[in-house]
């Protein structure tokens, strides 16, 4: 059973071949059995989730069951979830309990899912191996020496280890695809707008876009379905028609276009990545892909003006933690702004604090113009580059990540190391364009590789299309860790 | 580019972050890093180009100037952040130390 897919699962449920509640308690044990090793989720509420698996078997019963009813869904810890502690992996928010749900959690709430449980995620989703959070790292399912990747390290991993059906994630430069790619896993990031973020405790607003995790193109496909919809209460939400993003999963790929950046193959990509990539690019190529050579000049920037642009943004949404509304507020402070500073200086961890550093004097008298308006203005050369790719190309690829899942503290005491490894999906957020990671295969190292799939703004079904074809020809989705008990 | 202890003193002032002087330090030296990282894109040309501050070319959505929001202060209330064991609320209020004399 926890190897079907979604909908395999859905339709295990509609015929009562399992309940909700016998599904729901099947991961709830494997949890209990395999969580304490892997610190995948940050906090379980088996009873809430059972009621709700309950109230999704009475639906399955009355017959109103809709494609996710019933199945277990892990929620990202960055989600409002009514009722929920909901932590955003900071000591800020340890005791926050949710008195709302974010559109994404309603939105999976009207579909009937099961709310399974909140992933472990980097502090305020800032960090590439989730060694940032305050509850723990996370183990990479496939080497316990390994990160997981990071932000959305808690949902890469429990859907690697089976630890849920599938997973929510969110990216602002890269937190699904390089977790989904370092695990082992499928996850996209659809375009910015088209998810709300109204309930997602924001990062960097302008680049924040949430996204499905799970093993498979057609697993994500019903996910996003059930994600996207406009929302009013986003200001960034796009007006748009509904979409079934799964209507193109079985097209054909014969005269598919598929760009190779060149950028994306230089120095710096360790072999076994770059050779598990060229050996998808090849099966691409016998279903019946061409491959255009093109150039993201800009790309190279792409790492700096994130490390101008998302700081900033950041500096100003966390300003909101002032320990006076809710949140953590430190035992001892003399004045008002001892209160602050102590409060901040308690709550947040030393990543957190060194993105609101950096945000807070780009953005200080004087630095403005050279920092923040110089990072927005090199954005747009960065955005008009793939513009002007797509002219060429239907699809761009390349790998997720330089290299595969490092060591757990390898890059811990040098932020820069640690911010390259999202030098390839970090253009794709600042462009706003959709991005996914699918496996591609193993390291030298047994660990997996992802190989990237950009579109075009709105072309998700395309790209899960894409992906799914490759799934079909392929079984590296398919893979699974030892010693999760299968 | 180094920044000095002193850049780093009035940034943590800035953001309300209380640090000590061994923190200062080891800021200084990690910040100075991301600067150096950062750096690369002043050399740019960017004469002409706008900024674009969104991923979306779109203009910000308007909406009616009416009361959208239920009234839920007790619930938002009921997290308010405890001091000495009780929640700083009073009267519908937060509590906070005096800033009036």
């Amino acid at each position: 059973m926890i190897n079907s897919s979604l909908q395999q699962l859905g339709s295990a449920l509609r015929v009562g071949k399992i309940s909700s509640v016998e599904l729901t308690q099947l991961y709830l044990d494997r949890i209990a059995e395999f969580n304490p090793a892997l610190n995948a989720y940050i906090t379980i509420n088996a009873e809430t989730s059972l009621e709700q698996a309950r109230r999704a078997d009475t639906q399955l019963a009355d017959g109103k069951a809709q494609p996710l009813t019933g199945i277990p869904i892990a929620q990202k810890d960055i989600f409002c979830a009514r009722g929920w502690r909901t932590t955003c992996g900071s000591r800020m928010l340890e005791n926050f309990i949710a008195p709302y749900d974010a559109h994404v959690i309603s939105q999976f709430n009207n579909a009937g899912a099961v709310n399974l449980g909140k992933t472990n995620m980097d502090e305020f989703a800032m960090g590439s191996s989730n060694e940032t959070s305050h509850f723990g790292t996370v183990k990479n399912p496939w080497d316990h020496n390994a990160v997981p990747g990071g932000s959305s390290g808690g949902a890469a991993c429990a859907v690697a280890a089976r630890l849920c059906a599938a997973a929510t994630g969110t990216d602002t430069g890269g937190s699904i695809r390089q977790p989904a790619a370092l695990c082992g896993i499928s996850g996209i990031k659809p375009t910015y707008g088209t998810v709300s973020r109204y309930g997602m405790i924001a990062f960097a607003s302008s680049l924040d876009q949430a996204g499905p995790m799970a093993r498979s193109a057609d697993d994500l496909a019903l996910l996003l379905n059930v994600m996207t919809g406009f929302d009013e209460r986003d200001s960034t939400s796009l007006q748009r028609d509904q979409e079934d993003y799964g209507r193109d999963l079985n097209k054909p790929l014969s005269g598919l276009r598929i760009g190779l950046p060149k950028e994306f193959f230089a120095e710096g990509l360790a072999q076994d990545v770059a050779g598990c990539v060229h050996a998808a690019i090849d099966e691409y190529k016998k279903l019946g892909a061409t491959i255009v050579d093109i150039s993201l000049p800009n790309s190279r920037l792409a790492v700096p003006v994130y490390y101008v642009l998302a700081p900033a943004e950041a500096s100003s949404n966390l300003s909101r933690y002032d320990g006076v509304r809710y949140g953590y507020r430190a035992p001892e402070y003399g004045d008002l702004t001892e209160m602050y500073e102590r409060s901040r200086a308690q709550g947040f961890g030393d990543e957190v604090k060194r993105r609101i550093m950096i945000g807070t004097y780009v953005l200080s008298h004087g630095y403005y113009d050279a920092y923040y308006l110089q990072a927005q203005k090199i954005r747009r050369l960065i955005a008009q580059d793939f513009d002007d790719a797509f002219k060429q190309c239907d699809v761009i690829m390349g790998p997720t990540s330089p290299s595969t899942a490092f060591n757990l503290g390898e890059k811990g005491s040098n932020p820069v190391q640690m911010y390259l490894s999202d030098i390839y999906t970090i253009a794709v957020n600042l462009a706003g364009l959709p991005g996914m990671s699918i496996p591609a295969g193993f390291g030298s190292n047994g660990r997996p590789v992802g190989l990237q799939i950009i579109g075009n703004y709105f072309a998700e079904a395309q790209m899960l299309n894409i992906a799914h074809q490759y799934q079909l020809a392929t079984d590296h989705h398919d893979r699974a860790p030892q010693n999760i008990g299968l | 580019m180094s920044l000095t202890k002193e850049d780093v003193r009035k940034v943590a002032s800035l953001a309300r972050l209380g640090m000590t002087e061994t923190e200062i330090e080891t800021a200084r030296e990690q910040l100075s890093g991301i600067f150096d990282l950062i750096a690369e894109m002043q050399a740019v040309d960017t004469k002409g180009i706008t900024p674009m501050s969104h991923a979306q070319d779109v203009t910000q959505r308007l909406r009616e100037d009416v009361v959208t929001e239920a009234d839920q202060r007790e619930l938002f209330q009921s997290l308010a952040p405890q001091y000495q064991g009780s929640p700083q609320i009073e009267a519908g209020l937060y509590l906070v130390p005096q800033v009036i004399e």
